[in-house]
């Protein structure tokens, strides 16, 4: 072979473990229906060539190619157990050297297919709390090494946490309802989830079905036939009167309503029937639902933000919606945990409290964002909006006055761009960062600035010109963007922020509390 | 531009301006390719396909890649990490090391040739989950991954 290759590069300047070598032959077999395609392509071009004796030679080569590369991925692979992380070292042609320190690791999974099984190999990985999910994996190690790495990996864990347990406070163990909804209450949220969803679902089922149904479902004139064949005079609709009309179309109308609210209210005692927050020792305990009942705990450190919802309707009576923004690892699919569907702001805050999120004393703290964000943003929509009215006057002919109406547009671009200034909000105390949002649903984010990941200070172009930046936080499971900050507001705060977050480590706020 | 109390910004290595330079030129390859065919169809006087593309090739992978190491650099702070990068859209990011889940160092053929690597860090964040840095010398990058990791370590103690 090439010298390149015989002679690995050695990334870190220490010597590492290979995985073992049969692990080459069950991930060649693993990854043989990968491998259809170019087989198939190789078969396809050798029967052009009308020569049978090519296909097997052709098959053959595919498959040593791919055994060839597979063996130097495994040769180029390096890991190594070192004193404070492991390091995985791998590519062919770009080498990447990844390590992990002790600390950040999660957990160590040990998974053994059936073929791997077989040949005693066992795959390990070791899971991180990384935004993105890409960890690193050994693809395929003897079930003895893999039981040692976990031993090893949990016997250094659990040095830290001998160290780290000891400022942590006893919590009490009895689980304590902090919040329940009752019938009434959710009957209150169903309400307020009017939905005309039913009309979708027919409407789709309708579509999907129609070869079912024995005439046209969308034919207005086949409807029409059907009244009048039932005696129903369509005709005599038409004469009764513009009084008789309305009360028919209010008719219409107020069934829509009702139909709308009765999903609703169906929907919600589907779900949140019986719903009850309780706090335990291991964290916050969610029971709910009328048929199918889910029981969900979250542990009460994985909370990274809280965010309080409410809609112009519910606000007027008070009534708010808490979400948990956590981790999430165990459960990809829900990042957000709602811990109260509808509640007052006072029981909320004290759900909230349990998570070591305190409420914002009072709306003072919160400042408005610079008003020039919101025109710059206005002064991108203008000349595409122009062109468009320009373009429809020559081309399409149109006449000026309809085309005008285009500009009716902008107006409201205008107004609702006014909305969203006037009810945008942000701050930040000791302790937290805040963030409140839309004038129609309105959303406040609070989040402990100690489970802030990292801070971006960003600018476009026009915003660079206006001396205005917007400020990204990383938060674990979502996201916070502060935006219309001068940029040496945006600094300020950004110092301010890192000075507490870079003092406290983030696996000891993971695991104490 | 700079905040006055933060400290100066490391530049990057100037190799970074070739590498990338390199990258660029085999990576916008098949676009002037794609000219010169077009040029042989004859479907224009001589010279209509070639030579924009050529010149807009010329200034992508030969000015572009000097102006943006200009905007890049970094700042390997006693407990974060700092970069900048960015005319038009400009970002500047700080990493807590003590955030940083787990560091890679990456290095591809035309950086091995001239002894380049990229550091990227990894945190928890769905937003910036991953922060890279290119154009490090080799031997910086992984002194940077050395302390961050002793720096992680130290922490915890």
């Amino acid at each position: 072979m090439n010298q390149a290759i015989d002679d690995p590069v050695d990334v870190t300047g220490q010597e590492g473990e290979r995985l073992h070598i049969s692990g080459l032959f069950v991930g060649f077999v693993s990854g043989l229906p990968q491998l259809l395609f170019p087989l198939l392509a190789a078969v396809f071009g050798a029967r052009k060539a009308d020569n049978p004796a090519l296909i097997p030679i052709m098959i053959a080569a595919v498959l040593a190619i791919s055994l060839f590369f597979r063996w130097l991925g495994w040769r180029r692979f390096r890991y190594h157990v070192g004193a404070d992380d492991i390091r995985v070292e791998k590519g062919i042609l770009n080498r990447t050297a990844r390590s992990i320190p002790y600390d950040r690791i999660q957990d160590v999974s040990i998974e053994q297919k059936l073929l791997a099984r077989l040949m005693g190999l066992s795959e390990v990985k070791f899971e991180t709390g990384g935004g993105d999910g890409d960890d690193a994996t050994l693809r395929f190690v003897t079930l003895e090494e893999a039981n040692r790495l976990r031993a090893l990996i949990r016997a250094r864990k659990a040095d830290e946490v001998v160290a780290q347990d000891v400022p942590q406070i006893a919590e009490p163990e009895d689980a304590e309802t902090i919040f329940a909804m009752d019938d009434k209450r959710v009957l209150i949220l169903g309400l307020y989830s009017f939905s005309l969803i039913i009309f979708a679902v027919l409407g789709g089922l309708a579509q999907q079905f129609d070869f079912l149904l024995p005439f046209e479902f969308w034919d207005f004139k086949r409807w029409a036939g059907l009244a009048e064949e039932s005696g129903v005079n369509v005709n005599s609709i038409n004469h009764v009167g513009m009084a008789a009309q309305l009360i028919l179309a209010f008719g219409a109308f107020s069934s829509l309503i009702f139909i709308g609210f009765v999903t609703g209210v169906a929907r919600t005692f589907l779900r949140e029937y019986g719903f009850r927050l309780t706090q335990t020792a291991k964290g916050f305990r969610r029971r709910r639902g009328l048929f199918t009942l889910t029981d969900v705990v979250m542990p009460t450190h994985r909370v990274q933000a809280a965010v309080v919802q409410t809609g112009p309707i519910r606000k007027r009576r008070g009534w708010h919606s808490l979400k948990f923004v956590s981790l999430a690892q165990d459960s990809k699919q829900e990042s957000n945990y709602v811990a109260a569907p509808l509640a007052t702001l006072d029981e909320l805050w004290r759900i909230s409290k349990a998570a070591g999120i305190a409420a914002p004393d009072g709306d003072e703290r919160l400042r408005k964002g610079a008003a020039l964000h919101w025109i710059i943003h206005l002064c991108l929509l203008m000349p595409p909006s122009l062109i468009a009215m320009t373009a429809l006057v020559i081309f399409a002919d149109a006449s000026l006055a309809p085309t005008l109406l285009l500009a009716l547009l902008l107006v409201i671009a205008a107004f609702l761009f006014w909305c969203d200034w006037r009810s945008y909000r942000f701050g930040l105390d000791d302790q937290q960062l805040y963030l409140r949002r839309g004038w129609w649903q309105q959303r406040l984010t609070l989040a402990p600035q100690l489970k802030v990941q990292s801070v971006e200070i960003a600018q476009g172009p026009l915003a660079r010109r206006y001396g205005l930046a917007s400020l990204k936080f990383g938060i674990a499971g979502g996201t916070l963007e502060i935006v219309a900050l001068p940029l040496s507001t945006a600094q300020a705060i950004r110092a301010a922020v890192m000075e507490k977050v870079a003092a406290v480590n983030y696996s000891a706020i993971n695991q104490s509390r | 531009m700079n905040d006055n109390n933060l400290p100066e910004l490391t530049p990057l290595d100037p190799a970074f301006i070739t590498t990338s330079r390199i990258a660029t030129a085999l990576g916008l390859l098949p676009f002037v390719i794609g000219a010169g065919v077009l040029e042989f169809a004859q479907l224009l006087p001589p010279g209509s396909f070639l030579v924009p593309v050529f010149l807009v090739y010329a200034f992508v992978a030969y000015t572009v890649p000097a102006r943006k190491y200009r905007h890049w650099g970094y700042d390997m702070g006693t407990d974060r990490l700092r970069v900048v990068r960015g005319y038009m859209f400009y970002s500047d990011t700080i990493v807590p090391f003590g955030r940083i889940q787990h560091i890679d160092v990456d290095q591809g053929p035309i950086d091995r040739r001239y002894g380049l690597a990229k550091l990227t860090v990894h945190t928890a964040g769905n937003h910036n989950s991953t922060v890279a840095l290119p154009g490090l010398a080799h031997a910086d990058a992984l002194a940077m991954r050395e302390a961050i990791r002793a720096a992680i370590r130290q922490e915890l103690l």
